[in-house]
């Protein structure tokens, strides 16, 4: 008996293999691969913001019974692999992924550079590529290079320049001065937010009275606030990595540096921040941000707390779980499994998402959130490049 | 230079075959075979590069990522300008030439001096090219887009590791290698036959440097994306430490009998248990050490020399070596 069920399931996968391999049916499950750092320099950054997110999506589908593929409902099978934070390992992960479990649809990969080094593997196999979680200012080029690509978190040039004009608003009501100190981590992201923030620092007529940039995995921030301290700026900006991001935060506390704005860059939007913090986040600028108070928002970090036991992120954890729902509306809407009929339900839907409405315009997405703020224990956003919902301001009073 | 002999002959025969073989891989699967294949095929070449100068010397370098990072810099910078094969050749001079002004500098340092310069070089390169992009280019990331598939760089690593081969084994055969085992076996005695032990140290790991640093402009198109991190990722050479010792390092084809289980092993574990990956190579490595201290060509030695017990021909055997 038992043999023949083992036998049956071999026969059943075979013919599943070879149902799947030709034009799609709706029949049985979609196998949906994921392949992300589980270790390695950006498994922390994955666990708050990938993995929970998507381990929700799946368990909401299937608790609905599935995704509706033209009538049939079909459930999720989620196949997981760590690419221990190497292209190398990454690559190889999206081919067995592609070619040995065959699967419906790859959710893609975690981090800027591993994006675009799998990015020519996913289209060569004609999988849609909804990236999240990478900013680059190369977004335009790359939907031109792979127009099965996605983007949805925005551009670094974005970050730079909303965050410049937040601070010209608070100048220009009298909240802050002109003088501005500004510091960035020696590595992507840090460097090219630098490069467009001050230029455009001093179009809007600050005076940048300090600047200096650090390697990566720097510890000690002591000199690099007291510099600042001694400059007696208003502002602080750091565009930081999560590492740094603390550390300086940290040091700021511990020097009471006597700032009235203040901004940190990746993993600001952290709840390991407010955590390690306490009552000095509060009032702390940062990158990413999210309609913080809105029902959807609220309603998805209950949900993902009791579902998988960690809080999201208040940036891309809502977005990469936003990335998923598009998936599954233009499965519905495409009402196959075929992959360019999703590619294309992708380009010209409109989707009901935890972000709000999302339609792509030209394979990105325009309107995002690049700046958000600690105030009273929730990081709302107070810039984006349009999103609607900002909250305003506060200076920042004091660290504790 | 001598004629070959007929067991050399023989074995020139089979790797020829052997890498013919080989080369048909991307014929049969271009999909998750083929990229385990070149995983395979790049840590054969680094590991392989690796021992030509650590196997003679007993010197452990953790300089692997630097002249790979430099490589892949190299194809990044100038992609848009030169053609590819001349990348290839600007690479190897490029790391070359690095490995020449650090083995002058430090392979009078023995030990672990050298062991912990060697790490603090990958880094120190790594430091300086991002310093050189932030305060002269916009950003740090380069894009190294061609139209080139897991196929080409297959077979592209598979001719490198055929010079790497054909390389180590005449060096094995000049006085060089011989002067080279001298110094592995005892460094004051190769002094005082007159063997130049700094120059000799020079020259190979110069030689090393050059193939690890084209091997990094071949894997440059795979990147697609070429960034400090990715490039100079120090876990490249610890990984490569690991391989070839873990395979043993006493012969030209050692490393390989490392390379190909581990690769295998490791892609096991990370795509069955990819929660525990880290624990499970953890486990997995002290196993290893603690079974196979010499290494698989140690444990294969061992098991020839048992056999040759019950003969004279393995005492024969370890003459003409």
């Amino acid at each position: 008996m038992e043999r023949r069920t083992l036998m049956k399931t071999f026969a059943a996968t075979l013919l599943a293999g070879a149902v799947l391999a030709g034009p799609a049916v709706a029949e049985g499950t979609i196998k949906i691969g994921a392949s992300a750092p589980k270790t390695g320099p950006l498994a922390g950054g994955s666990a708050v913001t990938y993995w929970p997110a998507i381990q929700l999506w799946v368990h909401d589908v299937n608790e609905r019974g599935g995704i509706d593929v033209g009538g049939t409902k079909m459930k999720v099978e989620l196949i997981e692999y760590d690419d221990r934070t190497s292209n190398e390992e990454a690559i190889k992960n999206i081919q067995r992924l592609a070619t040995v479990d065959k699967v419906d649809f790859i959710i893609p990969p975690y981090g800027t550079g591993i994006n675009l080094a799998t990015a020519p593997l996913i289209a060569k196999y004609g999988y849609p590529h909804i990236a999240v979680t990478a900013v680059t200012d190369g977004v335009d080029e790359f939907a031109d290079r792979w127009p099965n690509s996605f983007w949805t978190l925005g551009t670094s040039t974005a970050f730079a320049t909303t965050l410049v004009d937040l601070l010209k608003g608070m100048r220009d009501a009298g909240q802050i001065n002109d003088k501005v100190a500004v510091v960035n981590v020696a590595d992507a992201f840090g460097i090219e937010l630098a490069n467009a923030g001050k230029p455009a620092l001093k179009d809007a007529g600050f005076d940048i009275v300090y600047e200096t940039s650090y390697p990566l995995q720097q510890q000690d921030f002591a000199p690099i606030i007291s510099s600042a301290k001694n400059a007696n700026p208003d502002t602080f900006i750091a565009f930081s990595y999560p590492g740094d991001t603390f550390g300086l935060t940290k040091q700021a506390a511990i020097a009471d540096l006597p700032v009235k704005a203040y901004y940190v860059g990746v993993a600001t939007a952290f709840p390991a921040f407010a955590a390690a913090n306490g009552p000095a986040a509060n009032g702390v600028l940062g990158a990413g941000g999210v309609n913080a108070a809105s029902d959807k928002y609220q309603d998805f970090m209950k949900r993902q707390i009791e579902v998988t036991g960690s809080a999201p992120d208040f940036w891309a954890s809502p977005v990469q779980y936003a990335s998923l729902e598009v998936l599954e509306q233009a499965i519905t809407s495409a009402g196959t499994l075929d992959k360019a009929a999703v590619i294309d339900a992708i380009k010209n839907g409109t989707f009901d998402t935890i972000m709000g409405e999302w339609k792509f315009d030209h394979n990105v997405i325009r309107k995002y959130w690049t700046v958000g703020q600690w105030q009273d224990g929730v990081f709302h956003g107070v810039a984006s490049t349009g999103v609607g919902g900002e909250v305003a301001p506060i200076v920042k009073s004091g660290w504790n | 230079m001598t004629r070959l002999s007929e067991k050399e002959l023989r074995i020139a025969v089979l790797a020829i075959v052997g890498f013919a073989a080989v080369a048909t891989i991307p014929l049969f699967d271009d999909g998750y075979y083929l990229s385990l294949s070149v995983n395979i095929a790049l840590y054969a070449v680094l590991c392989t590069a690796w021992t030509l100068f650590s196997g003679p010397t007993h010197y452990i370098s953790l300089a692997t990522a630097a002249f790979f990072g430099i490589g892949t810099y190299t194809v990044g910078l100038g992609i848009d300008v030169l053609p590819f094969p001349v990348l290839l050749v600007i690479a190897a001079i490029a790391s070359g030439l690095l490995a020449g002004l650090v083995g002058v500098a430090t392979l009078r340092l023995s030990g672990v001096y050298f062991v912990i310069f060697t790490l603090g070089l990958a880094e120190l390169v790594r430091q300086v090219v991002t310093w050189l992009q932030t305060n002269f280019t916009n950003g740090v990331g380069l894009y190294v887009f061609t139209d080139m598939g897991e196929k080409h760089i297959f077979w592209m690593l598979l001719a490198l590791a055929a010079v790497v081969y054909v390389t180590g084994w005449l060096i094995n055969r000049s006085r060089l290698g011989f002067a080279m085992r001298i110094i592995g076996n005892d460094e004051l005695v190769a002094r005082h036959v007159g063997i130049d032990v700094a120059r000799a140290k020079v020259i190979l790991f110069v030689v090393s440097g050059a193939f690890i640093g084209v091997t990094g402009a071949i894997l440059a198109p795979r990147f697609a994306y070429v960034e400090p991190p990715s490039a100079f990722n120090p876990v490249i050479s610890f990984q490569v430490v690991i391989m070839a010792l873990l395979g043993g390092t006493g012969r030209l084809w050692a490393p390989l009998l490392g390379v190909i289980p581990f690769t295998i092993l490791f892609d096991q574990i990370s795509s069955r248990f990819p929660n525990h990956t880290s624990l499970l190579i953890g486990v997995a490595f002290m196993a290893i050490v603690y079974f196979l201290p010499r290494g698989v060509s140690g444990l294969i030695e061992d098991l020839r020399k048992v056999r040759g017990d019950f003969g004279s021909a393995a005492k024969a055997k370890e003459a003409v070596r």
